[in-house]
């Protein structure tokens, strides 16, 4: 199960609403590569992870991510705060806030409503351990992108936080995939998948 | 600025944070005695932190078991985590 914590995991308070930049950053929410899809990924592949460790892991990074989703929401939430109608005419924020006014809805900088085509739970720890590290990378070059194209430093600070978080995520799972190859059958290197195969020895 | 209260609820939080990251850290590596001292060492720090801010501010809560049973229900008072507003 999970409780709520009423606080952020980093403080974010905004002080200037600005539309172009809630329009780019949802893309951390709903995108490719946003917050959502990497708490589903990981919370939805533990379920078929053989070693203890990797559960661990899965479970504490996925609920983390549920922490980073909540940021990238209030960011959102917090840029498209009183404005007035001048303010979003002729920004790229139009087209969002013809569908969704200023509700946070998780889509992609580019439109793309969330799907879960984002993300894979192969019931392979192999495969699931080199697409949680690939993640990882995806979601720092994202925000590495942001980061280029903003300059409000209330944006930037949580931005550089959460940016750091996918490169320490990016070791533990280094860590996961190296404990995970020293316990696999050395005849059987690539093949042999722990969360399938022990069950049909027994 | 920050008030002397939003300082400390701050130290609070990154105390927390330090404690969550030895966790996780923890995961991949269960033998690790110095980082398990680390996480007790936190634990007290995160303590006391609380404790002080107890004794200057009131209740710390950002969890519902934490709220006391009184009346009017207090958990529900903003401003919420997102609004910005807010020491939290």
């Amino acid at each position: 199960m999970w409780q709520y914590d009423k606080r952020l995991q980093y403080p974010i308070k905004i002080k200037n609403p600005n539309p172009k930049y809630a329009q780019i950053i949802i893309s951390q929410y709903g995108g490719p590569d946003g917050e959502l899809g990497a708490s589903m990924r990981y919370l939805t592949q533990r379920y078929s992870m053989p070693y203890n460790e990797v559960k661990g892991m899965l479970t504490d990074i996925g609920t983390e991510e549920l922490a980073h989703m909540e940021m990238v929401c209030a960011m959102v939430h917090q840029l498209t705060r009183n404005l007035s109608e001048d303010e979003i005419k002729g920004t790229p924020f139009a087209t969002y806030f013809v569908d969704h006014t200023v509700g946070v809805y998780p889509v992609a900088a580019s439109g793309t409503p969330w799907t879960a085509t984002y993300i894979q739970s192969k019931g392979d720890i192999l495969a699931d351990l080199h697409e949680d590290l690939a993640a990882e990378q995806k979601a720092r070059v994202t925000y590495d992108n942001l980061i280029r194209l903003i300059d409000d430093p209330d944006i930037l600070d949580p931005l550089k936080f959460l940016r750091e978080r996918e490169i320490v995520h990016y070791q533990r799972f280094g860590e996961a995939l190296r404990l995970t190859t020293d316990r696999l059958d050395s005849k059987n290197f690539y093949a042999f998948n722990p969360s399938f195969d022990k069950c049909k020895k027994q | 600025m920050l008030t002397a209260k939003e300082e400390l609820y701050n130290k609070i939080s990154a105390t927390d944070f330090a404690i969550y990251d030895l966790v996780l850290f923890l995961d991949s590596h269960p033998q690790n005695v110095k980082a398990t001292e680390l996480l007790s060492a936190y634990r007290k720090q995160r303590e006391s932190l609380i404790n002080d801010y107890e004794q200057k501010y009131g209740d710390y809560i950002t969890h519902v078991k934490d709220v006391k049973a009184d009346n009017p229900w207090s958990w529900i008072d903003g401003p919420w985590p997102w609004e910005g507003t807010s020491d939290k």
